[in-house]
């Protein structure tokens, strides 16, 4: 159902980067709702993969989003301490990263297309790859990380 | 430009509004002898529709609004209210809903079409009946021979609605013909009030509308504040300053006023739900030709916006099938000896924190044998589950889905689609529907719903160190488990129960329906709770049946705001939503109901029959002897010594077979033998106990395992058995066991073995035996000997209830009575029979367990037949036999 809605890709110039299972992400800032700490979460028996449980954000609902698992990685050997909260339909979502990075400036020009060989998974989820800092980071298109969790969920 | 679609916007929610007065009035105008009120208001409102389209630019709605208004006004006149009239308006109405949800569409355009057919319908409407007083009759007719040419024109000009102008021309001619056939009248018996609260809002600026968002982020934002409170008083807890104190206590106390009073605004009269029924009615009884009277009471019993959107739907079906299906047919009606006229009542009120809403018709009422045959056919049920079934259990399934036994589909209902959404429509604002009804005398339908669903009273619960809310309206009963205590669990093959005052409570342990870790053990086997479990079990209700569910501890109760489930996790039907503890923490609500379909053990049969039974029993006085074994389960299986003639054992090879049956040799006669379970294997030469079985003549043997002892105990079936051969579970000496169903087994050895003789037997009129006794245990041990003997049992409870159907003109054959029972015993139900001149040769048995000299000297004298002892069964067929076969033999002669 989120097709309809616009991709979140260019507009934005600064990008939100996080380090999950030794890749280098990055999230429009606009698209960021805040950065928050992992903490006191609710598991909530028998719920769907790819769902870590839910916790109080100063009187907000978060539902904790295992995005190791949506991603295809293997679970964190560590605890998951942060997230990037994202709000989608009104509901605030934590998505779970090993560690957080700067701010990335970006503009097209300066992007590649996620190349062919990437896994399909990701190639649905990364609309470009860019370098920085001699490290590869790989943009996410918001709204299609979001179509994961949907169908992990109702698989 | 904006100022302007405001404008339109503010047009088209007031319209809206007065378009449902208008429905409303028009209906109410119909019934009332005198209409000059309502006539007047509906001129006003056309009136302000017709100048509003106009400065609105809306000229469709504003022709129709003129010839509506020029209508009302011909009737303020005094031209007579028709039929026709209110129909014509009522198209009207229709048409300017159409129009204005059109309008609402196409961003403010007036949708292309021609309404000249209901126009002329109006100025049609009423115009043949010359009015009382000549002089405006007179006028009348100017102002119809004015109109008519208009309808004259409208005629050839072919548009859509032509064929629809050629049916409304026709009916106004014919008045007489139209017979009163749907007087649907209606009687909002809080009227008066309604329109008390519309004088004040038109008296000035008491009121001001605020969007519903408005409201909804105020609520949010109250909620917040609420769980900020919580959480402070948690912090301050342990803190000793008292300034602090108090300055919380005030917080505490404005933010409970102000919740209060933020509520209050989500309040709403349940009477805006009820709006569209008089419309509804009227047009039901229109199309089938019914006469219908709706009455409306307690339509100012407020509750929360958001649970009445909830249940405007449902509302709206319900009262739809009790005027198609609960209703009868005039004549039908008058058949039955009931007024013409069928009656939907509603009613709602206030009752324990929660809104019941009723809705009743006086009609035919629910079929329970229809329903029945439907659910074995359509395979919800077994035909034997379901004859065992209470009427409310068989209720039930017209919530299923598809379920339909409307013979025909109507236009307005019929098609099965309906109750299981108006079900699951009300279980999911937390409310639940009952049903009652009596054949022939109408249903009722009792709708219980929350006041809100913002707020919620709830028992937080832990189960292996996680937090859990449980909505404190749907436990009943708080028990503590423990291995000793008064209460502990017990298994029936394997199913955890729990006995609380006489009876078996089904246990679901949320550890199992939840899939907690600890609920498997080691091995990932399924861990059940037992005699060791230590807990909780709180007696809850779903859907109209008990049980227990078990957690392990109960921290408190607590007013918690609920949060709906995130969206990821809202098919997870256990749960209804979340909330925020005032320590911070976010838990879940269980859905009772959830956990009841989550919870595949005990199966809902068994919680439906252990239920009906809670219902029905009184722990059983009488002792009796029981022999305990044990066959092909590990089970304790109980029956009573008196039925068995004899114990035996037999070696497995003396057995022989023929045609499937075994029999063996038994006193020189061969007898078939019957078992649990699989087929006994003669090869192994095993010696087992036989537990031998005589009726009338014929014997029957019964292979067990082991005998285990002979104890004396009452029985009192608890749950019954899905089982076939088992009636169910009873606690014998403090343990449970299998009570055995000998009518099965007789049967079993029966269908083969005394065929022919069984088959004479039915074929033969049968003779009705009139049995009374108070213990469930013999009704249904002596019902299926006495009907396996080839007469018709008729069981009742109690002396009342048998003189009950006495006095309603049943003639047995004979009666049997228990002599000790509760309220009448058996020697005041005789001598109140012996009254009835009309059965004075009807015989009566007394059933007791005790026979002494002066018991029968007074059996004797309060007009006892006969007297025979409780156990004896072959004494009591032989004297039925006897009693029965003199007047059989007369009526031959």
């Amino acid at each position: 159902m989120s097709r309809q809605n616009k991709v979140i890709v260019d507009e934005a110039e600064g990008y939100v980067t996080a380090k999950l299972a030794g890749h280098w992400f990055a999230l429009p800032i606009s698209a960021v709702h805040e950065v928050f700490l992992l903490t006191r979460i609710t598991t909530v028996p028998q719920s769907p993969p790819g769902i870590i449980g839910v916790l109080n954000l100063r009187g907000r609902l978060v539902t904790a989003v295992d995005t190791r698992q949506i991603l295809g990685f293997s679970p964190a050997a560590n605890e998951l301490t942060m997230a990037i909260g994202i709000e989608r339909q009104n509901e605030l979502f934590g998505l779970a990263v090993d560690q957080m990075g700067d701010v990335l400036r970006s503009s097209s020009a300066e992007r590649e297309p996620a190349p062919m060989n990437l896994d399909r998974r990701w190639r649905e989820i990364v609309t470009g790859v860019q370098r920085s800092d001699g490290h590869l980071v790989l943009i996410v298109a918001v709204d299609r990380l979001f179509d994961n969790v949907v169908t992990l969920a109702s698989a | 430009m904006d100022g302007m679609d405001d404008l339109l916007a503010e047009f088209i929610t007031d319209t809206y509004e007065s378009l449902e007065q208008v429905d409303i009035r028009l209906v109410e105008l119909e019934n009332e002898a005198d209409g000059t009120a309502m006539v007047n208001e509906l001129f006003r409102m056309m009136h302000t529709i017709k100048g509003t389209c106009g400065f609105l630019g809306l000229p469709r709605m504003a022709g129709l609004a003129h010839a509506a208004e020029s209508l009302m006004d011909r009737m303020r006149n005094g031209e007579p209210v028709t039929h026709e009239a209110i129909d014509a308006m009522l198209r009207v109405a229709d048409r300017l809903k159409q129009i204005l949800a059109a309008i609402e569409a196409n961003s403010g355009q007036e949708p292309e079409g021609s309404d000249e057919a209901i126009i002329s319908a109006l100025n049609e409407a009423g115009s043949d009946v010359p009015a009382a007083p000549p002089a405006e009759a007179e006028a009348d007719a100017g102002a119809a021979a004015d109109e008519s040419p208009m309808a004259a024109v409208a005629e050839p000009t072919g548009d859509g609605g032509a064929s629809e102008l050629a049916a409304t021309a026709m009916t106004p001619k014919s008045p007489p013909k139209a017979p009163p056939a749907n007087d649907a009248s209606t009687k909002p018996a809080a009227k008066a009030e309604q329109e008390k609260a519309e004088g004040g809002d038109q008296g000035g600026d008491r009121s001001i509308r605020v969007s519903v968002e408005t409201l909804e982020h105020l609520m949010t934002v109250v909620s917040e504040l609420v769980l900020t409170r919580n959480e402070l008083t948690e912090v301050m807890r342990h803190e000793e300053r008292t300034n602090h104190k108090l300055a919380l206590q005030r917080l505490s106390t404005v933010t409970g006023e102000l919740q209060q009073a933020v509520m209050s605004t989500r309040m709403q009269p349940i009477g805006n739900a009820w709006r569209k029924l008089p419309r509804i009615v009227r047009d039901v009884s229109s199309n089938l030709g019914k006469q219908i009277e709706l009455e409306m009471s307690g339509a100012n019993t407020e509750l929360d916006r958001q649970v009445l959107e909830s249940i405007k739907d449902p509302l709206v079906h319900m009262v739809r099938n009790a005027a198609d299906h609960g209703l009868e047919m005039p004549l039908e009606r008058i058949a039955a000896g009931k007024p013409e006229k069928g009656k939907i009542t509603l009613n709602a009120y206030h009752e324990g924190g929660q809104i019941l809403v009723e809705i009743a018709d006086d009609g035919r009422g629910l079929d329970v044998d229809k329903i029945r045959a439907k659910a074995v056919e359509r395979g919800i049920t077994t035909a034997e589950e379901a004859e065992r079934m209470s009427a409310e259990h068989v209720f039930s399934f017209i919530f299923e889905p598809g379920f339909s036994t409307a013979a025909t589909v109507t236009s307005v209902s019929g098609r099965g689609v309906g109750m299981d959404v108006v079900q699951s429509n009300v279980e999911r604002i937390g409310g639940s529907i009952d049903v009652r009804s009596n054949k022939g005398q109408g249903s009722v339908f009792t709708l219980k719903i929350p006041l809100t669903l913002a707020i919620l009273r709830a028992l937080i619960v832990g189960v292996d160190d996680e937090d859990f809310a449980i909505p404190q309206t749907s436990v009943d009963e708080l028990l503590k488990v423990e291995p000793g205590g008064p209460h502990s669990i017990q298994l029936i093959k394997e199913a955890p129960v729990l006995r609380s005052r006489d009876r078996l409570l089904p246990v679901v342990d949320l550890k199992s329906v939840l899939q907690l870790p600890s609920s498997l053990d080691e091995m990932g086997v399924p861990r059940n709770a037992d005699e060791n479990t230590r807990g909780f079990v709180m007696v809850m209700r779903a859907r109209g049946l008990r049980f227990g569910m078990l957690v392990d501890t109960v921290a408190r109760t607590e007013e918690i705001v609920v949060k709906p489930m995130p969206a990821a996790l809202r098919g997870l039907e256990i749960f209804s939503g979340s909330t925020i503890l005032g320590d911070g923490r976010v838990i879940m609500i269980v859905d009772p109901n959830g956990v009841r379909s989550a919870a595949s053990n005990p199966s809902e049969a068994a919680v439906q029959a252990v239920n009906k039974q809670a219902e029905e029993i009184e722990a059983a006085e009488d002792k009796q002897l029981l022999l305990m074994f044990r066959a092909n389960t590990k089970n304790r299986k109980a029956l009573p010594i008196s039925l068995i003639t004899r114990l035996e054992e037999i070696s497995l090879a003396d057995a022989e077979q023929s045609n499937g049956q075994w029999h063996i040799q038994y006193n020189n006669e061969l007898i078939p033998l019957v078992w649990f379970g699989n087929p006994p294997d003669p090869s192994e030469g095993e010696r087992k106990p036989l537990l031998v079985m005589s009726d009338a003549g014929r014997s029957m043997g019964l292979l067990v395992d082991e005998i285990i002892d002979i104890v004396e105990d009452s029985v009192e079936v608890q749950i019954p058995s899905e089982e076939v051969g088992i009636l169910g579970s009873a606690i014998i000496n403090g343990a449970a066991a299998e009570i055995i169903d000998v009518s099965y087994f007789l049967g079993l050895a029966s269908a083969h073995w005394f065929e022919p003789h069984m088959n004479r037997k039915l074929a033969a009129s049968m003779d009705q035996i009139l049995l009374v006794d108070d213990s469930v245990f013999f009704r249904n041990l002596v019902a299926p000997v006495v009907r396996s003997a080839g007469f018709d049992p008729v069981v009742c409870e109690s002396g009342v209830e048998a003189l009950d159907k006495l006095e309603a003109g049943m003639v047995p054959s004979v009666i049997v009575t228990d002599v000790d029972m509760p309220e009448m015993d058996g020697f005041a139900f005789a001598k109140a029979v012996r009254r009835i001149e009309r059965l004075n040769h009807v015989p009566i048995l007394a059933l007791t367990g005790l026979i002494d000299e002066d018991a029968i000297q007074r059996a004797r004298a309060a007009g006892f037949s006969d007297y025979i002892s409780k156990l004896d069964r072959n004494g009591l067929l032989q004297s039925l036999r006897d009693f029965t076969r003199p007047r059989s033999e007369e009526i031959a002669a």
